[in-house]
């Protein structure tokens, strides 16, 4: 192995043109990667990761360019290639893994026409050289049926298989340099810089239990046309000194080979000064220890019969969709219920299924102790004021046309029933909108003046105008970054004991749930393979559905060794459920063909705790407390 | 697929019955004795007499609208009020075959160069080109179609005599003289329709260059040809050929203005003749194709659509 890098950026800036002239975007970059060397690149949106990384390609967006610096690849300087030149090289030596993987691929095109692409064009492959070097790739990828996902259409794929084609498809050049466009934060030892540190102190696994509040950063990137000479991050620094407001900090080589921008590093290496902000214990965040329900849910059934056009021209029936299957749940007043489970696995249907946005087949479902109808058009305008949602993209839930103080001031009137005010009315969107962080002045606002963080705060005070007894939360903080997520957690746990709510709070991340939830219920294809309290969900016995998704989950500290059981393969379809336990063809510790012909009992557990599986719960308990113990 | 298929072509004959009894029940709704407007009003009582019977219009209206749509079905909705009597089928299927050329012409004229320039005019967004490409395609779709009929006949039939200035379409036309025939009634259908085609072909290569997927072909290092044939313009043209499908319909039966400036014996020319001499049966047979026509351009503009698109379902 040579000891030259793959791939050395030197002191390397970018610019964009922005209101006419041009401003920095990257400025003095240094780094370089070795050969099979993982280097990572963190910061919130708009710290300029994916230009850099695209940089790396030797590709900008038509409105950017380089100025200054150099890209050594190849023996080459990207950015002075043609973009003819960089074109011939990224696609065949550098490839690129975006982060969504399903507007990443050409809706049109199926998986084969994508993929063998790249290789016809860069390596002249033969038209069957390339699919045999598509199925290679995809086998790569651990892609069950590679013949088959190739006559495929990117809607067709699952999202997990949607990203290992975009890896394939990068891997089937061989390239020597992959850029992963990821949302992956939770990869620090001991970070050095304030900025690291306040972003990993907002990573919900980093506080300190429920009772603690997360870390936040003040403020939100500055924009490119605003950024400070100095140190960049000098104006949301808790550390800050006169210093860094002045003079730009040198980029510093740190003994263990890190290296470090920040002035007052020494220091926070030496361990005598500590920028992550103290953790406030919010006195009433606890749920109330009385638990009156306020939402039952009985038997819940939902079926999505549906077929594609293809199917409906080959005369085949497809088979019906089972999104929810038997699913009870109860949620206590001012209690917050956590969903978690894989894409795919009913989360949504079920909330929907409640909010009444999709009519369930079967069961029942009571609200405050009254039968509350399946179908919203027969709901009582009380359930409907009862019952709010906030939605994972507050970008796409607000009306553009709409300022926020008439978004907020319209759910006031309705469910007011017209009762209120003018006055009462802008007194209300002025208290909502303090009571979510922000200022009265916000109302005059529209959408597309506000970030991101802003929109789902209002999003979240619409959800309140109502005064609901339960909101309804898909996912509210997975497309935020980590330092904006922190502050909207926060949020809603000081809003869940002012205003005495209910949540039911959906998210793939077991972490968020587990700093905000008192009960938590683990989807696996349409049911609830396991519910309980937080501690009870997270400590054995537990099903091993949850025990596999605890051990996948990727931790903060890189010290502790992964380990526990891990999943193989991708969630079946729905379409396709397993018989008997749905989980049996991943589950680690089957125990044998009656997982598979028969439907596993509802064991309960301590405190209600309850777990759907053939294996007692002692059993359970015994394996999953002896370390790497497999059944 | 099958299922939704026969549901809209039901539907689509529905439309018809519906269309049809509207028509019919609005030519009775003239005031006064069709027959006496048909025939003037110094005609003799028997000849009046003889044109009820002839035509059966003593009979209950009901019977008379069985008896016109037994014939349509069958293929004969009876003859023509104008002299001669001849049978309508005929007469109309004749405009229909001469509407289908011109149709058909114009489209071939139109979307090539409309399209093209629709595609340029995105991928050079906010150039003097683009600009230039929506001044041209927003003038001629804006000008009445009798302006720029009348004005192409002065410069290219009048003033050079390359073309015909009028359409009389005879037996025995060579391809030459059916070109000199129908090259300008098409340029000026053209003329609005390929400003339309321009507009959308644009708006949707502008949103698709916007996607994701296309900055992932880039960044695959494909050539920039490769990305736009490929990858952009299969996505970006789906409204577009939504558009032209429907426009075909407008093509066939709306071009009434365009085929009276050229003279061109066309079904719209045709319409405006029967509405003008009472012709009933004429006037219902016409309406009633010039519905289906359009509706089965819709029909097709949702099929076409779902099929180049992977990701529609139609149920």
């Amino acid at each position: 192995m040579t000891a030259t890098p793959v791939i050395h950026a030197q002191q390397l800036s970018l610019e964009y043109r922005l209101q006419g002239g041009w401003q920095n975007a990257i400025r003095g970059v240094t780094l370089s990667i070795d050969r099979q060397q993982i280097h990572g690149l963190v910061g919130e949106s708009g710290s300029g990761k994916s230009t850099l990384g695209m940089g790396l390609m030797g590709y900008l967006p038509e409105n950017a360019r380089f100025a200054g610096g150099s890209i050594l690849f190849d023996d080459k300087d990207l950015t002075r290639l043609s973009p003819a030149d960089a074109a011939r090289l990224r696609g065949r030596l550098i490839g690129f893994v975006p982060q969504n993987p399903l507007d990443a691929l050409n809706p049109s095109l199926t998986i084969g026409e994508q993929l063998q692409e790249v290789t016809r064009y860069h390596l002249r492959l033969s038209r069957a050289a390339a699919h045999q070097r598509a199925c290679q790739a995809l086998e790569q990828t651990r892609i069950a049926e590679p013949e088959a996902v190739l006559r495929r259409y990117p809607h067709q794929l699952s999202g997990g298989m949607q990203q290992r084609v975009m890896i394939a498809m990068a891997l089937s050049t061989r390239p020597r340099l992959l850029v992963l466009d990821a949302p992956v934060q939770t990869l620090f030892r001991r970070p050095l810089h304030p900025y690291t540190i306040g972003l990993l102190a907002s990573l919900p696994g980093a506080a300190g239990g429920q009772q603690s509040r997360l870390a936040t950063i003040d403020g939100t990137a500055a924009p490119l046309t605003g950024r400070p000479a100095a140190c960049v991050f000098a104006e949301r620094c808790p550390l800050v000194i006169a210093q860094c407001r002045t003079h730009k900090p040198p980029l510093e080589q740190q003994p263990d080979g890190r290296s470090l921008r920040c002035w007052r590093g020494p220091e926070i290496a030496a361990g005598s000064v500590n920028p992550a902000r103290p953790a406030h214990v919010s006195p009433a965040a606890a749920a109330p220890a009385d638990a009156v329900p306020i939402l039952r849910a009985e038997k819940l059934r939902k079926t999505f019969h549906d077929a594609s056009l293809f199917d409906r021209l080959t005369g085949k029936a497809s088979a019906p969709l089972k999104a929810l299957d038997d699913v009870s749940l109860t949620i206590n007043r001012q209690a917050t219920f956590g969903l978690v489970g894989e894409s795919g696995s009913g989360k949504t249907t079920l909330a929907r299924v409640i909010a009444g946005l999709t009519v369930g087949d079967d069961g029942r479902l009571e609200l405050l102790d009254r039968p509350l109808a399946l179908p919203l058009h027969r709901r009582s305008p009380e359930a409907l004021r009862n019952i709010r949602m906030v939605f994972q993209n507050p970008g796409d839930t607000l009306n553009p046309y709409y300022t926020v103080g008439q978004a907020l001031g319209r759910t006031l009137s309705v469910f007011g029933r017209g009762q209120f005010s003018r006055e009462e009315i802008a007194r209300r969107t002025a208290a909502l909108l303090e009571a979510v962080g922000l200022t009265a002045a916000y109302a005059g606002r529209y959408p597309e003046q506000l970030s991101g963080g802003e929109k789902q705060r209002v999003a979240i005070a619409r959800a309140f105008a109502a005064s609901p007894a339960l909101i309804i939360a898909d996912e509210p903080t997975s497309a935020l970054d980590v330092s904006v997520q922190a502050v909207i957690l926060n949020l809603l746990k000081d809003l869940r004991a002012d205003q005495g709510v209910s949540y039911l709070f959906i998210s793939h991340d077991l972490e968020v749930i587990g700093y905000l939830a008192d009960w938590i219920g683990v989807m696996y294809l349409g049911e609830i393979v396991e519910q309980g309290t937080r501690d009870q969900v997270s400590a054995p016995p537990m099903h091993p559905y949850t025990e596999a998704l605890l051990s996948a989950s990727p931790s903060v500290d890189l010290t502790q060794p992964a380990q526990g059981i891990r999943l193989t393969g991708d969630i079946p379809s729905p379409r396709q459920k397993p018989a008997g336990c749905p989980f049996h063809t991943r589950c680690p510790r089957r125990l044998g063909p009656i997982c598979a012909a028969e439907v596993p009992p509802l064991q309960i557990g301590e405190g209600g705790h309850q777990i759907r599986c053939h294996i007692p719960l002692a059993d359970l308990r015994t394996l999953q407390s002896t370390p790497g113990g497999s059944g | 697929m099958i299922r939704y298929l026969v549901r809209r072509v039901l539907l689509l004959i529905l439309t018809l019955l519906l269309t049809s009894m509207i028509v019919f029940a609005m030519t009775q709704a003239l005031p006064g004795d069709i027959a006496r407007l048909v025939l003037g009003r110094d005609a003799r009582p028997e000849a009046v007499a003889a044109f009820r019977q002839q035509f059966g219009l003593n009979d209950p209206l009901p019977v008379q609208y069985l008896r016109w749509l037994g014939g349509f079905v069958t293929g004969n909705p009876g003859r023509s009020f104008a002299a001669g009597n001849p049978p309508v089928m005929p007469l109309v299927l004749d405009r229909l075959g001469n509407s289908f050329l011109l149709a058909g012409y114009t489209l071939l004229l139109t979307l090539p160069l409309s399209i093209v320039a629709g595609i340029v005019a995105a991928l050079r967004e906010g150039s003097w080109l683009d600009n230039l490409i929506a001044f041209i395609s927003l003038s001629v779709t804006g000008l009445p179609e009798f302006v720029t009929g009348i004005v192409l006949i002065n410069l290219f039939a009048l003033g050079t005599g390359w073309f015909a200035a009028t359409s009389l379409v005879q037996d025995g036309y060579t391809v030459v003289d059916w070109l000199r025939v129908l090259t300008l009634p098409a340029l000026t259908a053209g003329f609005v329709l390929g400003g339309y085609v321009t507009r959308m072909t644009r708006a949707g290569m502008i949103d698709e260059l916007k996607k994701a997927y296309v900055r992932t072909a880039i960044l695959k290092g494909l050539p920039r040809r490769t990305i736009i044939l490929r990858h952009v313009l299969r996505n970006a043209l789906l409204p577009t050929i939504t558009v032209i499908a429907i426009s075909f319909g407008w093509l066939m039966g709306g071009l009434v203005v365009i085929e009276n400036v050229f003279n061109y014996p066309g079904l719209g020319s045709l319409l405006v003749t029967a509405v003008e001499q009472k012709n009933l049966p004429v006037l219902q047979t016409c309406v009633v194709l010039i519905v289906f026509i359009f509706a089965a351009a819709n029909l097709l503009a949702d099929v076409l659509y779902a099929a180049l698109n992977p990701r529609i379902r139609l149920t």
